[in-house]
């Protein structure tokens, strides 16, 4: 039974449900595996494993008293470094919070302790969820286990890899801008960014308040769907949490696409993507008209406007989120000095990295006096042009389908030209300027590395676009495949 | 352009101290990054209303019962510096 860590979360479920294995067996097993490869992929900023056996232990009582237990009881379980956690180190990949311990869990934790999981880490990130790599992170950079030279994705990345190398059976992540979906796509999992208001951000360090939501990595559709089913719902701590009811997400997953109607958003065939992601991408399409769906082509005409509407309003809400790091209240603080101006700029000066240096000044400088119309206001407007595209476009169609990056996993350090990154989120911040959901599935390979399939489905459709993911599985094998390490 | 007096004022507005070859670094950065964003401007979005979130919900209201809070030491213990349950700061106020 050494290959545990291999099995999916339902299996594993199955098996502690009846009492085959034990929740203690199954984290020791991963504990092992993070001491195997985690000095090569180096995926977490803290591993948890004493916490880790103790809440084991916890679930196996629970097993034996027969108690109702939830698809997650004892299932190993990482967590991305920016859900606060109680009493354990939160640091947003950021040296500003190197040693801060919340006070308090996020709600998505509650719900997660609520229902049992086994907590092995917390994972690391981009700082503040700024990144498109995992390069970013204060401490180290993460690296894809399908290939060490290479980087795993972000801002995500420690969440991707950590699931993806066998070290955590599903995790959890932030998508502001695509931190999900293209870490999910670079690795070869479901990442899945539910809808803007479907999971609470009570609890989740805030970057754009506007964009960030938490969403699930898993190793296959009906894994994401039980990991999406338990953090989701209103929040009365998170007023942007919507009053929707959620849908039963693991009932969703018929294998029946028959029907659906597809688009295919002819505007996200850009110049720079790499051949060997259009192809595979193509011959994933042709697999769903195959599984019945009515597949079209569709326009969605303000996508070129994605990304630099993105990088108004995401930094313009970043600097403005980020003013409460000035050395009082927590984190790092410049101590040197009796002057509060000096202190503040300073405790900022040393605190912050490059890239989220880079955004407070572009955000700060887009809402600033005779900048805010042409910048701001005029980002806004836009993103009611592409909110009003998706409408158009969900009127007649049920899901879209399109690729999750322009590439696969780039080379640690290949890309140093700030925008160059930027554009890594083509195709996935459109769902998160229009609010709308999105996954990223396993969609084939080039050269070795995986390629990510995004499908992109209506306000609270999260049912809709899993239901495809799940379908899909059952016609390829992309899904089973593992990185050798 | 950004130049370098633009870079110190914004960084001034943001109260984010900046080393001498990051005034630089962000100057030539910044450009870059606002040409690119330029293309906004192509846009015809007259008539047409910002969005500021996607949510979509107006005036979202809790009953107004009092909750219990936290421990000042329990919300004080991540503090760089207290006194008597206090943040401890720099004086706000120069002397005369």
């Amino acid at each position: 039974m050494t290959e545990l860590y291999k099995l999916s979360i339902h299996e594993a479920g199955e098996l502690l449900r009846q009492r085959k294995i034990s929740s203690v067996e199954l984290t020791q097993v991963h504990l092992e595996r993070i001491r195997e490869v985690e000095p090569k992929v180096k995926a977490f900023t803290l591993v948890t494993d004493e916490l880790a056996l103790q809440q084991a232990k916890e679930a196996d009582k629970r097993f034996a008293s027969g108690e109702n237990l939830h698809p997650l009881t004892g299932i190993p379980i990482a967590i991305k470094d920016v859900i606060c956690t109680k009493d354990i180190t939160t640091t947003c990949g950021s040296r500003m919070l190197e040693n801060f311990k919340p006070p308090y869990n996020a709600t998505v934790m509650e719900r997660l302790n609520e229902a049992g999981i086994v907590m092995v880490g917390k994972t690391n990130m981009d700082e503040f969820a700024m990144g498109s790599s995992t390069e970013h992170s204060a401490f180290f950079p993460t690296r894809n286990p399908w290939d060490l030279e290479r980087i795993p994705g972000g801002s995500s990345g420690g969440s991707a890899a950590a699931v993806a190398a066998g070290m955590a059976m599903g995790s959890y992540g932030s998508d502001t801008g695509g931190s999900i979906r293209q870490p999910g796509a670079l690795t070869n999992l479901v990442g899945l960014k539910p809808t803007y208001g479907r999971v609470s951000r009570f609890g989740l360090v805030a970057f754009a308040s506007s964009l960030d939501q938490i969403g699930p990595f898993a190793r296959n559709a009906r894994d994401a769907a039980i990991l999406l089913q338990t953090i989701a719902g209103q929040d009365p701590r998170d007023g942007t949490s919507s009053p929707t009811p959620t849908q039963d997400y693991s009932a969703a997953l018929s294998g029946d696409i028959k029907g659906l109607r597809i688009g295919v958003p002819e505007e996200y065939w850009v110049e720079g993507t790499q051949p060997g992601v259009v192809s595979a991408v193509k011959e994933s399409i042709e697999r769903l008209r195959e599984l019945g769906a009515k597949v079209n082509p569709v326009s969605l005409p303000h996508t070129k406007y994605g990304v630099a509407a993105y990088y108004i309003i995401a930094p313009a809400e970043a600097s403005s989120n980020l003013s409460r790091y000035d050395g009082v209240k927590y984190g790092y603080s410049y101590r040197d000095t009796t002057d509060m101006w000096e202190a503040m700029e300073k405790t900022r000066e040393f605190g912050f990295g490059p890239e989220v240096k880079r955004r407070i000044m572009l955000g700060t400088y887009a809402l600033s006096a005779g900048y805010y119309d042409a910048y701001y206001k005029r980002a806004e407007k836009i993103r009611t042009l592409i909110k009003q595209d998706f409408d158009k476009v969900f009127a007649e169609y049920d899901a879209l389908v399109s690729p999750a990056s322009p590439t696969v996993a780039f080379k640690l350090g290949e890309i140093s030209d700030p925008y160059q990154m930027y554009l890594q989120d083509v195709f996935t911040i459109p769902a998160n300027l229009a609010g709308i959901c999105g996954v990223s599935i396993p969609g084939g390979f080039s050269e070795g590395l995986p390629v990510g399939l995004q499908l992109l489905g209506n306000d609270f459709k999260e049912d809709t676009i899993l239901r495809i993911a799940d379908a899909f599985e059952h016609v390829t094998d992309y899904h089973n495949r593992w990185p050798s390490l | 352009m950004i130049d370098r007096e633009t870079v110190k004022n914004v960084a001034k507005l943001a109260r984010l101290g900046l080393g001498e070859d990051e005034v630089e670094t962000f100057g030539n950065q910044l450009s870059a990054i606002l040409d690119h964003i330029h293309i906004l401007q192509e846009a015809d979005v007259s008539g047409v209303s910002p969005t500021a979130h996607a949510s979509r919900l107006t005036n979202i209201m809790r009953a107004d019962v009092p909750q219990p809070s936290y421990a000042p030491e329990v919300l004080l213990a991540n503090a760089p510096d207290q006194d008597e349950n206090c943040l401890k700061v720099n004086a706000v106020l120069e002397e005369a």
